[in-house]
This record gives structure tokens, C-alpha cells and sequence, in this order.
């Protein structure tokens, strides 16, 4: 049976596609706006704008930051401390979600209140920060790795998931002579792949964009992450550290530094962008893992 | 103690997680306690001498103490009021969408924002409404001059607060939209030979349907409304927007990180954490006076 429309339905409906339309527009407009930015003579950008006639553009600002050493090393360290970020909490959280959805595991709802308790309450980040400065950490990339290891969040679906994993398949294993090591690793482990994957991808897309613990904790200019070289180039306006001599006029270095903003942001969210289309439904599925128990 | 040794496997998966938790997230609570102290780096936590409430009152006392505050109440406040129904009305539109193909990519398109760093998005709100900027090149043309949107208090709170709508609106849909997929159709049809019209369906139908959820959310929302992004606020920061844009947590890092004044900002931040924890066990109370018992615990 299909539902009948009235006038006043079909009124609402085109409001609706409308709507949608102009919402899609707006998340659209400005993301394609870099993008073509990126591509054009920054003069004519100032002083027309936009322009679609090949001969305003120019792969110069493109040119420009991936000549510059900063952006390099901060790629280089973004991936470094990306892909480690990610290998340390998805450990770290599918151990304890496994243990954790065990009945055997005596305490369970003990520990799980630990846990749930750092959701609400924190130390603050004066505290934390002296900690890590007493632990030695500081200017280490353990300061971006270890102190925000352990995702609470992330206990939870993968405790979930592993909730859903029939018991018989362990219990079976074990009459077989399976220690529970090798049930864990060899059984359990690769039917896991699916959350493994998902809470992976959240964790690199969260370090890759994060630019936080990399402020605070980092002195050292050859540690810092992409989003920090991204930060002075954008938000503090400097063309990039070492890329400018001395000599360059005031205006030149306005120029160079409004020409390598755009292709700066589309460089740095290429990674993410390649991704998108492909993990956009493992993403979802690990929203809705978590939300709905 | 035999539990213990036969499934002693399930501790050792354990522990990495409850080991770094214990020194991460506890200690740090503990070490929150040099709020109440002299603190002297040299004497340590323990050594350092008692000064009660002494920080806490110069940070009450002092002439920013009001003008802080209420930067950091109207931001939440106002975040919350305006960022909290977009997510829901779009999530209702989306429904409407009967092809799923083209359901999918609005969603596609819609949930990109969410992946864009915070240093980008500030980043870009630099350039469009930078003086020359496109947006000013568009005032320009209507006012005859451009709008100093990024150095203007006033501006500050408005721009906030629709960026982040722009961020993560349809990203913070998805949730909605998983549940009004649940909707028994059989429950449209029946009203619609009843006669109700779209909208009477969506407000008796669809509305009710996510209601819990509209509730979770709003607590986990207003639970967290004093911590509202440090990351972000520090970003959109420029000298001349700073009587507005100066909030406790930008503060906090200030005081204490480039000023070195530890005792005195982990006071501040512990002023905040307080407020936080006083709000959600408030809107958790209303919310389940409202929602007929039903709350967050």
C-alpha cells in the first residue's frame, strides 16, 4: 500500500527537497571554493576573484608547499604519529572490550565504572600536563601516543561487539585444547576485523586533525604534526618557517603566504579525503554500534 | 582468588587498558588537589604548602571573573540552543527522501564537514570572511564597506556557533536518522486513511519515535556545556575579539601553561569541572521530570 499524497503533502515535500538542497549547497560551496582557490593565480583571486579562464591559473601554490620543508616533516610526523595512535588505542581497546565482555572476568562492573567515570570527571589540564612533564614525556612522541590511549568509547563497542560473538565458538575451541591465548588470537581476533577496522580509521582521522596534545606537549618545531604547520601557516599567517628569506618585501610575503593557504588545506586533507568515499559506511556503522547498544 | 588464577588471561587483556587509566586519568585527579595549594614545583605535590581556597577566591575576585564566566555560559548556552534542533530537522527531512541512491549522497555530502580538522575549518573562516575575503567582497557590494567579522566581539559567539552547525550537523543526524528508519510503515499508512497529512504524521509518528534519543542527546550535551572546545574558541581568537571570545578554558591554558601559573589554573580548571558536573546532574533531573522517568541514569 502506498501512502496517499494531498495538496499540502506535496507542498511540504518540495519545501523539504528545497531545504535539503540549499543545506547540501552550503556544506558544498565553500569546500569546492578551496579547492578551485587552490588552483588559481592568488593576484587575480584577491583582485577578481574566482575566474575559470585557464590562463588565471597556476600550480605555483602547490608548487610552494610541497617544497617546504615544514610541510614535509609535518606530513611525515602526521603519518608517524597517525598510524602509531591508531596500532596503541585499538590494542589497548580491543584487549580490555574482549575482557571486559567476558561473565569470567569477576569484577566487570567494578572496572567498567572506572572507566565510565573519566567520561564525567578529569583531572584538568594543568594536572595532566605536570604528569606528563614528570614522566619525561615531553617532547617525545609518547606524549601524542600514550595519555590518550585508553578510549573509553571505544571499550564500549568493542565490548559490545565482542558481546555478539557466539560463545560456543570459544567454548568449542576449548574443548579442542585451545589455551585461551590462542582462542583470543587465532579464533577471536580475525572474526574481529570489521570493528578493528572501524575504531582504526576513527582513531587515525582523530590524530591526523588533532593539533591539541602536539601544541602543549611538543617544544620542538621538527616534531610537530601537519595541523601545527597548518596552524602558523592559516591562523598565524607566517608563509611557513624557513621558506622566506629575508630580503622578500612585506607585500611579496603576503602574496606567498595567501597563495600556499589553499593548497596548504587541500594537501593536508588529501589522506582524508581519498579515504572518505570508501569508509564513509564503516564510520556509520561505528556510530551506530556505539549508540544503540 | 581461583577465578583470578584460572582466567588470569582476561587481567592480562586487561591491564594495559586499567594500568593507563589508573595513571592517566587518576592521578591527574589527585594531582587536581594543587588547586588548594602553593604549588612548588620543587616540593611536589605532597610537599607543597595547604592555601585552601585561596585561588579560587583571587579567580572570583578578579576584575575578568564576570566577563569569563558568562563568555563561557552564553557560548555553551547559546551552542546548545541553536546546535542541538539541526541535527533532529534534518534528520526528518532525510527521511522524506523515498529514493535511498540519492538519500545516501546528500548524507555523503553532508557528513563530510565532520571530517575536516578544527585548524581548517578556523583556517577557512579566516579567509572567507577575511576583509577581501568573498563573503566581504559580497557585503562590500550590498553596504559599501566591508565587516570586520573575525576582530568584532560581536561576531564572535555567531560565528562559533554556525561553523560548528556547518561541522557537525549532519554528522550528529546520522543517529536520528538510523532510528526514524525503525518507524513501523504500517503506523504511516493507518494515519494517512485516518486523513493526517504529512506534517500531522511527523509530529504524532516520526517525532515521538526519537524522543529518547533527542533526550540522551541533550543531556550528553548539556553535561558537557562548560567544557565547550578549547581547540576551537583558542583558534578563533584574535586580539581584538577577545572580550568575547575569552573563555575559562582558553584562560586556563594561559594562566597556567604560557604564564606558569599552575596552582592558580588548575583552580580555574577545577572551578569549571565543578559547574560542569552541578549542570548535568540538574538537566538530567528536568529531563526525566519531563520525560516521564526516562533519564541518562
Amino acid at each position: 500500500m502506498v501512502v496517499k499524497h494531498t495538496g499540502m503533502d506535496r507542498l511540504i515535500l518540495a519545501l523539504n527537497a528545497i531545504f535539503l538542497t540549499c543545506a547540501v549547497l552550503v556544506v558544498v560551496v565553500p569546500l569546492i571554493y578551496i579547492v578551485i582557490a587552490s588552483f588559481m593565480d592568488p593576484t587575480v583571486l584577491l583582485n577578481r576573484g574566482l575566474s575559470f579562464n585557464v590562463s588565471d591559473w597556476s600550480l605555483d601554490g602547490y608548487q610552494m608547499i610541497l617544497s617546504n620543508p615544514a610541510m614535509i616533516r609535518g606530513f611525515a610526523n602526521a603519518v608517524l604519529y597517525s598510524v602509531s595512535f591508531a596500532l596503541v588505542t585499538v590494542t589497548v581497546s580491543i584487549f580490555a572490550g574482549y575482557a571486559l565482555s567476558d561473565d569470567r572476568l569477576a569484577g566487570r562492573g567494578f572496572f567498567m565504572i572506572i572507566f565510565i567515570i573519566t567520561m564525567f570527571f578529569g583531572g584538568g589540564l594543568i594536572p595532566t600536563y605536570l604528569l606528563v612533564r614528570n614522566l619525561g614525556m615531553l617532547d617525545t612522541v609518547w606524549a601524542i601516543i600514550i595519555p590518550g590511549a585508553v578510549n573509553v568509547w571505544n571499550i564500549i563497542l568493542s565490548r559490545t561487539f565482542f558481546k555478539g560473538v557466539p560463545r560456543e565458538l570459544r567454548e568449542a575451541a576449548n574443548v579442542d585444547g585451545a589455551s585461551e591465548m590462542k582462542i583470543f588470537f587465532q579464533i577471536v581476533i580475525p572474526l574481529s576485523k570489521p570493528i578493528i577496522f572501524v575504531l582504526a580509521l576513527y582513531a587515525f582521522v582523530g590524530q591526523w586533525n588533532s593539533y591539541f596534545d602536539a601544541m602543549i606537549y611538543l617544544d620542538n618545531p621538527n616534531l610537530h604534526p601537519l595541523q601545527l604547520v597548518l596552524r602558523s601557516i592559516l591562523i598565524q599567517n607566517q608563509a611557513a618557517p624557513g621558506m622566506i628569506s629575508d630580503q622578500l618585501a612585506m607585500a611579496e610575503l603576503k602574496r606567498l603566504s595567501e597563495m600556499i593557504k589553499y593548497s596548504a588545506i587541500v594537501i593536508s586533507s588529501l589522506p582524508l579525503i581519498i579515504m572518505y568515499p570508501f569508509f564513509q559506511k564503516y564510520f556509520e556503522k561505528g556510530v551506530m554500534v556505539g549508540s544503540l547498544k | 582468588m581461583q577465578q583470578f588464577k584460572k582466567n588470569y588471561f582476561l587481567y592480562l587483556l586487561l591491564a594495559p587498558a586499567l594500568i593507563l587509566t589508573l595513571i592517566f586519568k587518576y592521578i591527574p585527579m589527585y594531582g587536581a588537589i594543587i588547586a588548594f595549594k602553593d604549588f612548588s614545583p620543587i616540593k611536589g605535590i605532597m610537599g607543597s604548602e595547604w592555601v585552601g581556597l585561596k585561588h579560587f577566591e583571587k579567580f572570583i575576585a578578579s576584575p575578568n571573573f564576570d566577563i569569563i564566566l558568562m563568555n563561557t555560559l552564553k557560548l555553551s548556552f547559546l551552542g546548545l540552543i541553536f546546535s542541538f534542533p539541526v541535527p533532529i530537522l534534518l534528520a526528518l527531512m532525510l527521511n522524506q527522501v523515498r529514493k535511498a541512491g540519492v538519500k545516501k549522497n546528500i548524507q555523503l555530502f553532508l557528513y563530510a564537514p565532520n571530517f575536516i580538522s578544527v585548524v581548517v575549518v578556523v583556517g577557512m573562516l579566516f579567509i572567507f570572511l577575511s576583509p577581501t575575503g568573498p563573503v566581504n567582497q559580497f557585503a562590500t557590494w550590498i553596504t559599501g564597506h566591508p565587516i570586520m567579522f573575525m576582530s568584532e566581539p560581536e561576531y564572535f559567539r555567531w560565528i562559533y556557533i554556525l561553523s560548528d552547525i556547518w561541522t557537525g550537523a549532519g554528522w550528529a543526524s546520522i543517529i536520528y536518522v538510523a532510528a526514524l528508519a525503525n518507524v513501523d510503515p504500517e503506523l504511516h499508512n493507518a494515519a494517512n486513511l485516518d486523513g493526517a497529512n504529512l506534517l500531522q504524521r511527523i509530529r504524532h509518528i516520526d517525532l515521538p519515535t526519537i524522543r529518547p534519543i533527542m533526550a540522551i542527546v541533550f543531556i550528553l550535551a548539556a553535561g558537557g556545556i562548560m567544557s565547550i572546545g578549547f581547540e576551537k574558541a583558542y583558534l578563533m581568537q584574535t586580539s581584538m575579539n577577545l572580550p568575547s571570545s575569552e573563555i575559562i578554558a582558553t584562560y586556563v591554558y594561559k594562566v597556567g601553561l604560557q604564564s606558569g601559573d599552575y596552582a592558580y589554573s588548575a583552580a580555574v580548571g577545577l572551578f569549571n569541572s565543578v559547574i560542569n558536573v552541578i549542570l548535568l546532574v540538574t538537566v538530567n533531573l528536568i529531563v526525566k521530570k519531563l520525560n516521564e522517568g526516562e533519564g541518562l541514569y
